[in-house]
C-alpha cells in the first residue's frame, strides 16, 4: 500500500497509509511516561479524541503514534459550533487520575526563543516581556483553583471527523493535553478575533456554542469573557506573531498586511502595563 | 421534495438546529415558515462582545470565507 505524506514541517512527519495515520513526533518531544499517559487518556475518551491505535512506539529514537485517518476541517466552512461544543465537553469530563499537568503554555516562550533579529522581532520580544513571569517561564506556575482536562494546543487543525467526513468531530494531537486552566483552549481563537483576523461572527458562533454547552472556561454572562481571556490571548498574539515572523524569514518575503497588524498588536501590548 | 424553481432534488440539512432544504441542482435554498426568523434570531445571538483595544480589531478585516491572507496558518497550525 502506498503511503502519502500529509504533513512534513518542523521535524514532525505525518504519513497516511489507507485508513491509518502515523505521526513521527519532533525529535526530543512526546517522550516518557507522561506522554504515554496522555495517549492512554485520549484512548479512554473516544467520544472526544480520535482514538490512538495503541501506545506510542519508539522508532529509531523517535516517538511514533498511530491513529485512524480522519477528515480535516474544510477551511471554507469551519465547524465553529461543533468546535465550541467539543471543547465544552472536554472541559466537563472528570479529570482522569494521573493526568500530567498542563503547566505553562510553553509554546509561547519556545516561539519567541526562535526569533531572529529585527525591528518586528524586537516588538514581539517587548510584548513577551510584558506577559506574566510564569507564562515566560521565569516563575512557578500558579495554582489553578478549578483544574480541568484541556487540549493545550487547540486550533482548527486539531479537529478531524471519522472516516470520509460524515462522522462526529474529534480532537487529534495529545502532546499538550493536561490538567490546568481550560481558558488556554480558547486563547488562540480569541487572539485571532482580537486582532481582526477571525471574523466576529465566526468567533461569536464558536463562543456562543461553547457557553451554550456549559463551557466552564469563561464566565456565563455574555461579554464577560475578556475578564479571563485578556491575558491568555495576549500571550497567543505573541506566539502567533513569533511563529509568523519565522515563516516570513524562511520564505524571504515582506510582511503581509495581517502580519504587520499582528506586530502592531504586539507594540500596543508592550505599551500596556506589564501583567503581574 | 423537489425544487420549486428547477425541479431538482432537495437535500435536507441541519444548520444550528434549523432544518434547511437545498437543491442539489441549482443550490437554491427553501425555508419553512418561521425558519428565516429563527436564523435571524440565531445570528443576533452570535453578536460577540468587542475585544480589548490592543488587538487593533477594526484595522483590517477579512471576509467570512476568505483565506485570512498571510495568517491562514494561525487558524490551522500550532
Amino acid at each position: 500500500m502506498s503511503a502519502q505524506v500529509i504533513y512534513d514541517r518542523n521535524g514532525v512527519l505525518v504519513v497516511r497509509a489507507g485508513d491509518v495515520v502515523a505521526k513521527a513526533h519532533r525529535p526530543g518531544r512526546a517522550l516518557g511516561p507522561e506522554f504515554a499517559r496522555r495517549v492512554e487518556i485520549a484512548a479512554s475518551l473516544p467520544e472526544l479524541f480520535n482514538t490512538p491505535l495503541g501506545p506510542p512506539l519508539s522508532v529509531e529514537g523517535r516517538t511514533v503514534t498511530l491513529e485512524r485517518y480522519g477528515t480535516p476541517v474544510d477551511p471554507h466552512d469551519p465547524p465553529w459550533e461543533d468546535a465550541g461544543r467539543l471543547l465544552a465537553a472536554l472541559h466537563a469530563v472528570p479529570v482522569p487520575a494521573d493526568t500530567p499537568s498542563f503547566g505553562r503554555p510553553a509554546r509561547v516562550a519556545r516561539a519567541v526563543s526562535r526569533l531572529e533579529d529585527g525591528e518586528a522581532a524586537d516588538a514581539v520580544r517587548r510584548a513577551f516581556a510584558s506577559l506574566p513571569a510564569w507564562v515566560r517561564g521565569d516563575a512557578p506556575v500558579p495554582d489553578v483553583t478549578d483544574e480541568r482536562l484541556l487540549h493545550g494546543d487547540f486550533h482548527l487543525g486539531q479537529l478531524v471527523r471519522a472516516g470520509e467526513g460524515d462522522g462526529a468531530w474529534r480532537f487529534i494531537d495529545v502532546e499538550d493535553v493536561g490538567r490546568g486552566d481550560p481558558v488556554w483552549d480558547l486563547a488562540r481563537l480569541a487572539a485571532l478575533y482580537a486582532t481582526g483576523i477571525l471574523a466576529p461572527d465566526a468567533w461569536g458562533r464558536f463562543l456562543h456554542a461553547y457557553r451554550d454547552a456549559g463551557g466552564v472556561a469563561v464566565p456565563p454572562d455574555e461579554g464577560s469573557e475578556w475578564t479571563v481571556l485578556d491575558m491568555p490571548s495576549r500571550a497567543l498574539v505573541v506566539q502567533i506573531a513569533a511563529t509568523s515572523l519565522r515563516l516570513v524569514a524562511e520564505q524571504g518575503r515582506d510582511l503581509a498586511p495581517e502580519e504587520t497588524g499582528l506586530v502592531g498588536a504586539c507594540v500596543r501590548i508592550a505599551e500596556l502595563s506589564a501583567l503581574p | 421534495m423537489h425544487c420549486p424553481k428547477c425541479h431538482g432534488f432537495m437535500h435536507t440539512y441541519n444548520r444550528n438546529g434549523i432544518q434547511i432544504e437545498q437543491c442539489a441542482n441549482c443550490r437554491g435554498v427553501f425555508l419553512d415558515y418561521g425558519e428565516l426568523e429563527a436564523l435571524t434570531r440565531m445570528e443576533a445571538g452570535y453578536h460577540a462582545a468587542p475585544p480589548p483595544h490592543w488587538g487593533g480589531h477594526h484595522d483590517y478585516h477579512h471576509g467570512h470565507h476568505g483565506h485570512h491572507g498571510g495568517l491562514f496558518h494561525a487558524l490551522f497550525t500550532s
